[in-house]
């Protein structure tokens, strides 16, 4: 029986150490794409070229430790000896390798009779990393960097501290307005009777299915007809419209799940309908409210589609700001690298800092059009 | 439930003052909206002309945008409840739905019916074409191309995506930090697509052959350490689709898991230990009896991702732009608007994509009313 207990246990520890071995790998596959980013934002812009940015973590390297001198005498078209080895210029042209692990490598032409000795020595710590690419791609002024040769770069700005505080500006009414307008609608259809309470009602599922794609075209008709391209006013109109179905539908089946019997008294003591829906239902919602919001936030946040059709080159919100960096400057890695993390920022720190509401936030959103 | 409505009308005083109070009434009730209006029309005009500095206009456009739309239902509510009790009944409901629906008629219900009109129409929306934008979408090269690799987004990028999370499901359902591996996992889904098309772009850059190029993409570093010669990974169809597929995985196999993982702690443990006892090994029982009771899951998350794909634009737009073979529906669509400015056919691509959606999207509304997250 002991024994028997023994093996099993045994058994169970490896079956642990695999799965946790197997899920160790896959975690670190997926960590990794989005780490070489944030390390590579760090570093210096003619350095990312000069080697990986894996290259920071502890690693061995050639390091050039000593430079020879061959003898005059010697005739470098015959067999050579440096350091005990016998060998020749072609043969050392290639890079020898020492008994003792060093490498030989012959420099420049046959005349400068220079062979350099290379050692293999542990490279705990890159040192240069700077903050200078999130200053650069911040500011809209003129910037200087070195590119991939060396040559000092004069270029503008990308601007994307704007482009952040246009996300701001874009996101927050695009999160709130829609809230706002499907609770009262919600609370409507739930609570108040009135004609065509239920066709207009499925009309609104029915719209779940609209692809936004549907809406651009004559969207953008009628606003470069009223002049609203390239306005916040635009974006939150848009975002606000497509995001409608989807928070009237989750908001109407949490509204109307709630008990009956406590709007009825709070009628009895004379509240108007106006006053029982801002002071008891819009409190008593709030877990509906924060999961739709953080996914109608993320939504907007990281929409670039919308903002592409409606804002065009006015007021650019971060996704399309780093996306033309992407055509104009594709090989500009230290700006890019920076800018991407930026536009991570704010989902990311909401991601952390609201996890359980976020995963049910998105697990709602699932069923957006 | 309208008692206390009933109780709070008042039952009128004389002929003369009922007059003065109606007239004082309606000035009031004109009063108030025209200043609302006033307010927000200066807001709208100081948001357009202004030359303020950045962070005061966002702050201003925040609270005019957010405060506006308070105001107005606060206005409207005002307004019906200062007038006599039948009127009160009968528009209060609109002050509740009405905005809502007229964005929804504004933003959806209406543009559904526009572009398909459009969609029979010629490029400047001129002249009436019959079917031939349908005819285009379904013949030219480029949009056989594009269903083809839609078509490829949805089978590749869906079962990887269902396989993988259902994969980390399990398996980090067994361990002690599950917490951590499916944060781990999930956290892409809050990274935008131009955000991680800068990410893949950097895990795929090519730097060419030459003397003394060190590849900076992890993918060329590797194959070269490997031994062999580093490629343009975005450039070689067919295989550039599966490397923009990749990135699909990666961003949506925390979706997937997410919800697998809350299905399978919902599989009894006593259905798991009777089939253990009689002698079930786990891969047994993960096909028997795991797969058979979240099968609802399953299918509502492969329909999700599948819409998902069939939408797909950002990724492929960041990373190709559509060339080189990659391009998708999606993108068609903004570049026959976009790019060559033809009305028509955008429409017609439009009202493919909706026609291709509904379906799935019905089965999954059905799907999410017998769930009921909240």
């Amino acid at each position: 029986m002991g024994a028997s207990t023994a093996s099993i246990k045994k058994q169970r520890f490896t079956s642990t150490l695999l799965v946790n071995g197997v899920m160790i790998v896959i975690c670190v596959l997926w960590l990794i794409p989005t780490l070489g980013v944030f390390i590579t934002s760090f570093r210096q812009s003619d350095q990312i070229f000069r080697s990986g940015w894996w290259t920071i973590f502890p690693h061995r390297e050639w390091v050039e430790v000593a430079e020879l001198k061959i003898d005059p005498a010697v005739d470098v078209d015959g067999p050579i000896t440096v350091e005990g080895v016998t060998t020749t210029f072609d043969e050392l042209r290639q890079g020898i390798q020492l008994p003792d692990g060093r490498q030989l490598t012959w420099h420049g032409n046959k005349r400068t009779r220079t062979v350099k000795v290379f050692e293999q020595q542990w490279k705990i710590f890159d040192t240069s990393l700077t903050l200078e690419n999130y200053q650069n791609v911040l500011t809209g002024k003129e910037i200087r960097f070195k590119d991939a040769a060396g040559h000092e770069i004069l270029r503008q700005g990308n601007n994307l501290g704007d482009a952040f505080m246009n996300s701001v500006a874009v996101t927050v009414p695009s999160t709130i307005i829609p809230i706002l307008i499907a609770a009262f609608a919600a609370y409507g259809f739930a609570w108040l009777d009135f004609p065509g309470r239920k066709v207009f009602f499925i009309v609104v599922v029915a719209l779940l299915v609209v692809p936004l794609q549907l809406a651009l075209v004559p969207i953008l008709q009628d606003y470069m007809r009223l002049q609203l391209n390239g306005t916040y006013l635009a974006m939150w109109l848009a975002h606000t419209g497509f995001g409608l179905p989807l928070a009237i539908y989750l908001l109407f089946n949490y509204i109307g799940g709630l008990p009956r019997d406590l709007l009825e008294s709070a009628f009895i003591d004379g509240a108007s309908h106006f006053t029982i829906f801002t002071r008891l239902i819009l409190p008593l919602s709030v877990p509906a409210l924060a999961s739709f919001a953080i996914f109608q936030f993320l939504w907007v946040w990281n929409d670039y589609l919308v903002a592409l059709v409606f804002l065009g080159d006015a007021n650019r919100v971060v996704t399309s700001a780093l996306a033309a960096m992407v055509g104009e400057k594709g090989q500009d890695w230290h700006l890019l690298t920076s800018g991407a993390f930026i536009s991570m920022l704010l989902p990311l720190t909401v991601f952390f800092a609201l996890q359980r509401y976020f995963v049910r936030g998105l697990l709602a959103g699932s069923v957006k059009g | 439930m309208q008692a206390a409505d009933d109780l709070q009308s008042d039952g009128g005083g004389g002929v003369l003052g009922w007059l003065g109070g109606t007239i004082g009434r309606i000035l009031v009730s004109l009063f108030v909206p025209i200043v609302t209006f006033v307010v927000l029309w200066q807001g709208f005009i100081f948001l357009r002309d202004t030359t303020a500095a950045k962070p005061v206009i966002v702050v201003v456009a925040i609270v005019w945008g957010v405060g506006g739309v308070a105001l107005l239902f606060a206005v409207s509510n005002w307004l019906i409840e200062n007038m006599p009790l039948v009127w009160r009944r009968r528009l209060l409901p609109f002050v509740f739905v009405g905005p809502g629906l007229a964005l929804l008629g504004w933003f959806l219900a209406l543009p559904t019916v526009r572009t398909l009109v459009l969609s029979l129409m010629d490029e400047t929306s001129s002249q009436f074409v019959g079917l031939s934008n349908y005819l285009f979408a379904f013949t030219d090269r480029v949009m056989l191309e594009s269903f083809r690799n839609n078509l490829q987004w949805m089978v590749f990028g869906t079962a990887f995506c269902v396989g993988m999370g259902l994969l980390i499901a399990v398996l980090s359902d067994r361990t002690r930090y599950e917490t951590v591996y499916k944060v781990i996992i999930f956290m892409p889904m809050a990274i935008s697509f131009v955000g991680a098309g800068v990410i893949w772009k950097f895990m795929y850059a090519y730097r060419g052959e030459g003397f003394g190029v060190t590849e900076i993409g992890l993918l060329n570093a590797v194959v070269v350490a490997l031994g062999g010669t580093s490629q343009a990974w975005l450039l070689h169809p067919p295989w550039n689709n599966y490397f923009l597929i990749v990135i699909m995985v990666w961003l949506q196999t925390g979706f997937a898991m997410v919800i697998f993982s809350s299905a399978i702690k919902g599989v009894p443990g006593d259905l798991l230990e009777a089939a253990r006892v009689d002698g079930a090994n786990e891969v047994q029982v993960f096909f028997k009896i795991t797969i058979p009771y979240i099968q609802g899951t399953l299918i509502t998350v492969t329909t999700t991702i599948v819409i998902f794909s069939l939408k797909l634009f950002d990724i492929v737009r960041v990373m190709t732009g559509g060339n080189n073979g990659t391009n998708v529906i999606a993108n068609e669509f903004y570049i026959q608007r976009f790019t060559y400015g033809h009305a028509g056919r955008a429409s017609a691509i439009a009202i493919l994509l909706l026609l291709a959606v509904i379906p799935v999207m019905i089965y999954n509304l059905r799907q999410f009313s017998e769930r009921r997250t909240f």
